[in-house]
């Protein structure tokens, strides 16, 4: 049976009581993604306080490893440095495109290390990084643009 | 050049274990030594070595550029290619002159609704599928994105106004309003013959009446009836109509378009160069009679060879024990369905007008997750909106998970995906 490997129980706690979910006020940028595969979607707000990522707030539909991993972000972004948070998505991207082979850093992705059985599925790697994709392209917005969009 | 001896060997009811044999891709495992349970032929179906083997014939003994040279092996290509044309054509109650090749279903509904859209600066011949302002083209809420982004894009280009009939809650068209919608105003009415996510197949006499009436065109989506039951175009009287050779035991690449004769003779052409022509100066060109007209550049000439191949099997198979076959299987899944807590089949939940596409929600499990402990069990279904996304808003689902079966499959097949969704409930604790 594979399917432990891919539903790790973090990932299954994170998907049954997700953190930070729920749009919130203020925020500076929100970023809106669907996966066209399946129709999965995520609405994600950042606000930015100076260089320290201040909240992170979504909504959305999608399968367990979509809903796990945004829940699993809110948990590894909010309170640090925004250079902090990239070095962190970029090791998460780099983990989901890694078909089973990067060994994760639980020291920078912590929960997130529970994602690596999921990288050995393509098909579910867009699932896993729609929110972290959402996340990216609001903080991206938020630092060029620098206000509420 | 096309053996078809294991299934003439069939008698009925359908032996499936002997016409499995045909497929070897079904004796493989899959996720650690799981049998193959192949219920995914809704999105493309398995050949049988006759077809894979027309394919290799015809590339190893005859293969030359078909319509053109004098040599032997380009009279025997092109004698393949349109021999095959007149075995499919035969295979839908048409005739070969009526087909039209094309790269894939979709790309035969858009070479319609280009052609449409090509028409108001064609000749006076073509004036009948000219388009503008105040016109109008009605599909249907339960169309394949295949069959309703072309005409969203046709009416976008040409002024015309794009209307549909609605969906049912129980997934049936709605047609209290057809009257309405399809009025004098319509001049193409495009639907699905058989919903490739409900399953549900629609009453073409009534829609063809009305479009009469009015005087529309009528384009029939025929991508989920034609390799599962019988049809035929002319009995159907539809003016246009697509499917799909690789869901039909046939190979990629190829669709075939219906086109009625005397519309295909007065319609411009879609796209233009080689072989399509009737005579070309440096400064215009005129066009070739249908088929070739819609034909431009070498053709998918093997393909459609494999596609005559697979034609041949089903015929000896027998459409009607084909629809008889699937249509057991499809109750079994529905009645197996219903006694599991916690399903909702999103479409028609008897076996009344309805084919082998079994769609549904699990409470509590998304559709992804549910195909992945499926998958798990080496049951292969599709996950996600099946390309039809209007259709799953309009169910207020955002996906769903579709079983599709076909002459191959059997009712072990439908107790391994049962016990699959069951397992599925066990797995993420809603069971």
């Amino acid at each position: 049976m594979q399917l432990q490997q891919m539903y790790q129980e973090i990932i299954l706690d994170h998907y049954k009581n997700p953190h930070g979910r729920g749009l919130r006020d203020p925020f500076d940028t929100e970023s809106f993604q669907v996966n066209p595969t399946c129709g999965d979607e995520v609405t994600l707000r950042v606000r930015l306080d100076g260089d320290a990522v201040a909240d992170v707030s979504y909504d959305g539909q999608g399968c367990s490893i979509s809903q796990a991993s945004t829940s699993v972000l809110t948990d590894l972004v909010v309170g640090r440095p925004v250079a902090e948070a990239m070095v962190k998505l970029d090791a998460f991207v780099e983990l989901m495109h890694g078909r089973g082979t990067v060994e994760p850093d639980e020291d920078v992705l912590e929960d997130g290390i529970a994602f690596a059985g999921v990288a050995k599925y393509p098909a579910r790697v867009k699932c896993a990084l729609l929110g972290w994709m959402a996340f990216k392209d609001a903080v991206t917005r938020a630092r060029t643009e620098g206000g509420p969009a | 050049m096309t053996a078809v001896t294991a299934v003439t060997a069939v008698t009925a009811p359908l032996d499936v274990d002997a016409l499995r044999a045909d497929f070897p891709i079904l004796g493989r495992t899959v996720r650690d030594g799981k049998p193959l349970v192949y219920l995914d032929s809704g999105a493309t179906s398995q050949r049988p070595t006759q077809v894979l083997d027309a394919e290799r014939a015809f590339l190893s003994e005859h293969n030359a550029a078909v319509h053109r040279g004098a040599h032997q092996l380009a009279e025997e290509a092109t004698d393949a290619y349109e021999s095959a044309r007149a075995r499919v054509a035969a295979f839908v109650g048409a005739t070969p002159g009526e087909l039209v090749f094309t790269k894939n279903a979709t790309e035969g509904i858009n070479l319609v609704a280009y052609a449409m859209g090509n028409a108001a600066t064609a000749g006076p011949e073509a004036a009948r599928f000219v388009l503008g302002p105040g016109d109008e083209i009605v599909t249907t809420e339960m169309e394949h994105h295949a069959n309703l982004v072309p005409w969203q894009q046709l009416a976008q280009r040409t002024g015309a106004t794009l209307r549909w009939l609605g969906v049912t809650d129980d997934g049936r068209l709605d047609l209290s309003t057809l009257d309405e919608v399809v009025n004098a105003r319509t001049k193409v009415l495009a639907f699905t013959h058989q919903s490739n996510v409900l399953g549900t197949v629609n009453p073409v006499e009534p829609l063809v009446a009305r479009a009469r009436e009015v005087g529309a065109l009528v384009v029939l989506d025929a991508c989920q009836s034609v390799p599962h039951s019988v049809v035929d175009f002319h009995a159907l009287d539809v003016d246009f109509a697509v499917f799909s050779a690789h869901k039909m035991l046939g190979p990629y690449g190829l669709g075939v378009l219906y086109g009625r004769r005397e519309l295909l003779a007065a319609m411009p052409p879609f796209l233009t160069g080689g072989s399509m022509i009737e005579m070309v100066e440096m400064a215009r060109s005129t066009f070739a009679a249908p088929p070739q007209r819609f034909e431009a550049g070498t053709p998918m000439t093997s393909q459609a060879v494999a596609l005559g191949a697979a034609v041949d099997y089903l015929t000896a198979v027998g459409m009607d024990r084909v629809a008889a076959h699937e249509h057991l299987l499809t109750v079994a899944a529905l009645d197996g369905l219903a006694e599991i807590p916690g399903i909702r089949v999103i479409g028609p939940v008897d076996g009344h007008a309805r084919g082998g596409a079994v769609s549904f929600v699990v409470d509590g499990i998304h559709p992804h997750d549910v195909g992945q402990v499926l998958d798990d069990q080496g049951v292969a279904v599709r996950v996600g909106h099946h390309c039809a996304w209007p259709l799953h808003r309009r169910l207020g689902v955002p996906a769903s998970v579709r079983a599709s079966f076909y002459v191959y499959n059997d009712l072990r097949d439908v107790d391994a995906f049962l016990a699959g969704v069951r397992e599925a409930r066990r797995f993420f604790g809603v069971a």
